[in-house]
């Protein structure tokens, strides 16, 4: 039995509407990455994050109640805490973060800016601009709240005169790329994700990795935006050897990330699949998904090493500072 | 069984719904990770026949599928698995869950 679906969803479909995000953050969290990073406001060219990497310590904190919650009679309590919720963001109350791990999932951005930034492409960064883009609203079928914060997405961006985004996650490119133009009416940006900005650039290594290590495609890097060989001529490129799972690429087998929120139990039962299917080649595993990495990274056993490719990338490309 | 015969307009009102080119052939069930049986052929058989009851029985089901999209890739009918379920879920997000409008 699920966690209760209407009520988890109307929370969702209200947070969006309310408060332009799935999970609501304060303005430190959702910016604080780019502290120090000297990232200029805006510009035509921006780093795009949706939130996303911000999101996931407050995911992994809210994942561990809801999953509390999954086959319980639940029900009165989820209506309770929609109604509340309304009045009071209940994010802050419901998902506790530590310093600690707000920083770490920081650190990955802070990875890509670099990288961006020693490749010498040009960019800047819309601070409290960078909204969540709606990825779980639209996968959940909640249209109406969806398409009109889509809307309102492109209309910043818009107004603040962004022609080309950088997008630095599987789910954040692909709503930019190719669901809001479905949506949103004379869309016209450029969209492109960090990995295949970077690989466009032919990149040279300052610093060869002497690493074996397998590679978790995201579904919709794969399967949905073609983004299959950037991330493994980067990582050839950076040193490493890279052996293949069976199912890699288009084939790549899902990270049960899609699930965490209504049914975190078979989640975890998808994570720890794929878990042993890139065991079985190498303990090594380099995700490309901030939702991959923590859901892989809840469900593996401790000699599993999973590490980020921005990890592995600004060691071997962005060994020096710009 | 009794017929909505409203409920396929209803369906295709929202997202893509090109479930008549399905041809029940089982690579999607075959290839499913989560093992889904139901989904997506049977369900999208339901909306094709206007069989609401049993479409509003398989919610759970509905709401499971990770739109990971291994069916997709592979249906050689070359249906938008993904967005049928995205349509399904809109619809029941109209239908019982009270969220049609915000």
């Amino acid at each position: 039995m699920p966690v209760p679906i209407a009520s988890t969803l109307g929370i969702l479909s209200d947070n969006l509407r309310k408060r332009r995000s799935a999970l609501p953050l304060s303005r430190r969290a959702r910016t604080g990455w780019a502290r120090g990073l000297a990232l200029p406001h805006g510009g035509e060219t921006v780093i795009y994050t949706g939130q996303m990497w911000q999101m996931v310590p407050s995911i992994n904190a809210m994942a561990h109640q809801l999953g509390k919650y999954e086959n319980s009679s639940s029900g009165s309590l989820f209506r309770f805490a929609r109604s509340m919720n309304k009045l009071v963001n209940l994010t802050p109350f419901l998902a506790r973060v530590s310093a600690k791990d707000r920083a770490f999932y920081d650190e990955r951005l802070r990875n890509i800016a670099r990288l961006l930034q020693n490749a010498g492409v040009p960019f800047g960064y819309l601070y409290e601009d960078d909204l969540y883009t709606g990825a779980l609203a639209y996968d959940e079928g909640l249209d109406p709240a969806f398409v009109r914060h889509a809307q309102y997405v492109y209309s910043v961006l818009k107004a603040r005169g962004v022609r080309r985004l950088i997008t630095v996650d599987p789910h954040t490119t692909n709503m930019l790329r190719t669901v809001y133009p479905k949506v949103v009416k004379g869309f016209d940006l450029e969209v492109r994700s960090y990995l295949e900005v970077l690989d466009a650039r032919h990149p040279k290594a300052q610093k060869k990795l002497d690493v074996q290590a397998t590679y978790h495609d995201s579904c919709l890097y794969a399967r949905a935006e073609g983004v299959v060989e950037p991330p493994r001529r980067l990582l050839a490129g950076a040193g490493l050897r890279m052996v293949e799972p069976e199912l890699s690429g288009k084939l790549t087998f899902c990270c049960g990330g899609p699930l965490e929120t209504l049914f975190p139990g078979k989640s975890a039962d998808i994570a720890r699949q794929r878990i042993e299917q890139l065991r079985s080649v190498d303990h090594r595993v380099i995700t490309a998904c901030p939702l991959c990495f923590a859901n892989l990274s809840r469900a593996a056993p401790k000699d599993t090493e999973i590490r980020d490719i921005s990890d592995y990338l600004s060691e071997a490309y962005a060994a020096t500072p710009a | 069984m009794k017929v909505d015969t409203r409920l396929l307009d209803r369906v295709s009102s929202g997202p893509e719904f090109d479930a008549k080119l399905c041809l029940n052939c089982g690579t999607c069930t075959a290839l499913c990770p989560l093992g889904l049986e139901i989904l997506p052929r049977k369900i999208f058989h339901h909306v094709l026949l206007g069989d609401k009851e049993r479409l509003l029985a398989e919610e759970n089901a509905i709401f499971s599928c990770l739109l990971c999209r291994m069916c997709e890739v592979n249906c050689p009918g070359g249906v938008h698995i993904a967005e049928n379920v995205r349509a399904l879920r809109v619809y029941l997000n109209e239908e019982i869950h009270g969220l049609a409008e915000v």
